[in-house]
């Protein structure tokens, strides 16, 4: 482990990535403290250029509402619904991918063909129509993203599985009369994380531009405002007042290349064969 | 050992047979699970059609709604109104949309020609793009190009494309005036065969770019992690050995090789790039199936949106097989199974 931690920090994407999310973690927990009126307030006069006025360092939008704390409570939301929908798609995809790749057969070419039916549908798309069939709301656009995000670790981790299984080790834990469920978890899942924990960081990224493109739609949860919601909104107004689009969209660029450069050190740190390679 | 060649050949073809067979059984299964889904979607759905007609006509006689759930089959039990539904998908009868007032599948066969331009510009550009930057950054592997290329891919692949669309909205039409900033083509002027070409082709350029730019971060990483990978087998030393130009070392014998996975993404890639478009059609006004779908969102209308769901798999389903053959046919060393 703190060899695994040397090596992450020995990577410099991995520490950009890790320092970029630290601080949007560190906004999201301060929004409550810092801008306590919340993103809604009104707090000026509408359309206050970045620098404009004290106090307003990034301005206010056409309702005179600060873009400071818009940032602020959006990264909660955006961050949120990034993280939960990512940890529903591992539940749902390691537990498909796990039956099977560790049991085979017919159960394995059920689970696949359905995987593949998911795989086919187009993601966005279907993410847009459960989103309107069930209402948007921060819950059922977690419930959509995690519905086109499982089919990716389901496949990783059936592939994993199914090398892992043939393993003498595994062979040997039969031998002394293991269960099947404890066997898929307390001996080939641990061995099967690391590739996992790559795609979580890049899943989490593609859950976060998947949010700001549905909010961006319209079809954001109406009672919270995350960044999405933010560069949707200001769009009719962006030929005068480009900032309102340009700050919430450097907010998600850099949330989400922090966490495609996290994976990126990840996947360099975790791997150890390619290390030794070096 | 001619005969032994003809069998060889005849044993490919039967191969080739059996192979397309099994991809179209296998097409159908997935087709099936798609239409299960979709069935289970419906479901899940507050109200049934019955009561979005009555909403329309403005009636909340109980009787009346009876008598149209009767009418729509609505009170049959749920595997029976499921074969009902399959048969009319299978007849291509996607409903009526009630927010145009049409059949639904007129409205997306109206917007088809219209997305296809759109994507196959844009997964064109991506793929050439892509290539040639691919390419020139493992041929500088650790000098400045890569890491240019390197960056820049990171960053396009982190760009929401709605938020490119509107940059460059921003730039080639509120400031520069160069591009005209929505629609396919310019309605009132009266137009020859090749001046509708030219302004097509004007209104095309940056829609087809903001779609692109997410592939071709993708396309160059691949490209790159393939041709590091080619640029070190022997083949390429011998080439290298023999003397041969630099360029022609990479261009001629690794670049060609290294195309080839690029091929199998190109089919991977259909879904996202049906829902990259419905952000791009949106923010430009592109008159296509993403549009369409922008709309039958705005207006609930859930048979338009259904329909859009169903017609997009179909499409994805007939580009896997089309990719699949297609590659067998580049790579003949590929054995079929």
């Amino acid at each position: 482990m703190a060899e695994f931690i040397g090596r992450l920090f020995r990577s410099p994407s991995a520490v950009i990535g890790l320092f970029i999310l630290l601080a949007v973690a560190a906004i999201a927990v301060a929004a409550p403290l810092l801008y306590p009126a919340g993103p809604w307030a009104m707090v000026g006069q509408p359309m206050q250029w970045p620098g404009q006025v004290a106090g307003l360092p990034l301005g206010t939008d056409a309702l005179g509402r600060d873009i400071m704390a818009g940032i602020f409570h959006g990264a909660r939301i955006s961050l949120l619904i990034g993280l939960a929908a990512t940890a529903a798609a591992l539940c749902i995809g390691v537990a498909v991918g796990a039956v099977a790749g560790f049991f085979g057969g017919w159960v394995d070419d059920v689970l696949m063909r359905i995987t593949d039916a998911f795989q086919t549908i187009p993601p966005f798309i279907l993410a847009i129509v459960i989103v309107v069939i069930v209402n948007p709301s921060v819950s059922t656009i977690i419930l959509a993203i995690a519905a086109i995000s499982w089919p990716a670790i389901a496949r990783l981790v059936r592939a994993e599985f199914l090398r892992l299984r043939e393993m003498d080790f595994v062979a040997s834990c039969r031998l002394i009369g293991m269960g099947n469920t404890r066997i898929i978890l307390t001996q080939i899942l641990p061995n099967a994380l690391p590739p996992i924990i790559v795609t979580a960081s890049i899943l989490t990224a593609t859950a976060i531009l998947t949010e700001a493109g549905l909010s961006f739609l319209g079809l954001g949860d109406p009672n919270v405002i995350s960044w999405g919601t933010m560069i949707g909104m200001g769009r009719s107004d962006f030929r005068a007042a480009w900032y309102l689009v340009a700050i919430p969209g450097m907010a998600v660029v850099l949330t989400v290349l922090a966490l495609n450069l996290l994976g990126d050190g990840l996947n360099d740190a975790l791997n150890t064969r390619l290390h030794r390679r070096k | 050992m001619s005969t032994g060649l003809t069998t060889g050949a005849t044993g490919a073809r039967r191969r080739r047979g059996r192979y397309l067979l099994r991809r179209l059984g296998q097409s159908a299964i997935v087709l099936g699970i798609v239409l299960l889904l979709q069935f289970t979607l419906i479901h899940l759905a507050p109200g049934d059609i019955a009561d979005v007609i009555a909403g329309d006509v403005q009636s909340d006689d109980p009787e009346f709604i009876i008598q149209l759930r009767r009418d729509l089959g609505l009170d049959q039990p749920l595997p029976i109104q499921f074969a009902f539904y399959v048969g009319r998908l299978l007849t291509l009868d996607l409903g009526t949309s009630h927010a145009f007032n049409m059949p639904v599948l007129t409205l997306i066969l109206d917007r088809l020609p219209a997305t296809l331009l759109l994507m196959f510009s844009a997964i064109a550009l991506a793929f050439v793009a892509g290539a040639a930057l691919g390419t020139i950054a493992a041929a500088f592997r650790g000098r400045w190009p890569d890491v240019l290329v390197t960056i820049s891919a990171l960053l396009f692949y982190a760009t929401p494309v709605f938020l490119v669309g509107i940059g460059l909205i921003l730039i080639f039409t509120v400031w520069l005036r160069w591009l005209p900033m929505s629609g396919m083509y310019v309605t009132w002027v009266q137009h020859t065969w090749w001046s509708l070409a030219v302004d097509i082709a004007r209104h095309l350029i940056m829609p087809a770019v903001s779609l692109s730019l997410f592939f071709v971060a993708i396309y160059t990483r691949l490209m790159r992690a393939t041709m590091l990978e080619v640029l070190s087998q022997d083949y390429v030393r011998t080439a290298w050995a023999k003397g041969l130009s630099p360029s022609r070392v990479v261009l001629r014998h690794a670049a060609r090789n290294a195309l080839l996975p690029m091929v199998t993404m190109l089919g991977l890639q259909v879904g996202s790039l049906l829902g990259g478009a419905v952000l791009v059609e949106t923010v430009f006004g592109w008159p296509g199936i993403g549009r369409l779908a922008f709309e039958a969102v705005f207006r609930r209308d859930v048979p338009l949106v259904l329909g859009i769901l169903f017609f997009s798999s179909v499409l994805v389903l007939m580009v896997n097989l089309l990719v699949d053959l297609l590659y067998t046919r580049l790579d003949p060393r590929i054995v079929l199974r």
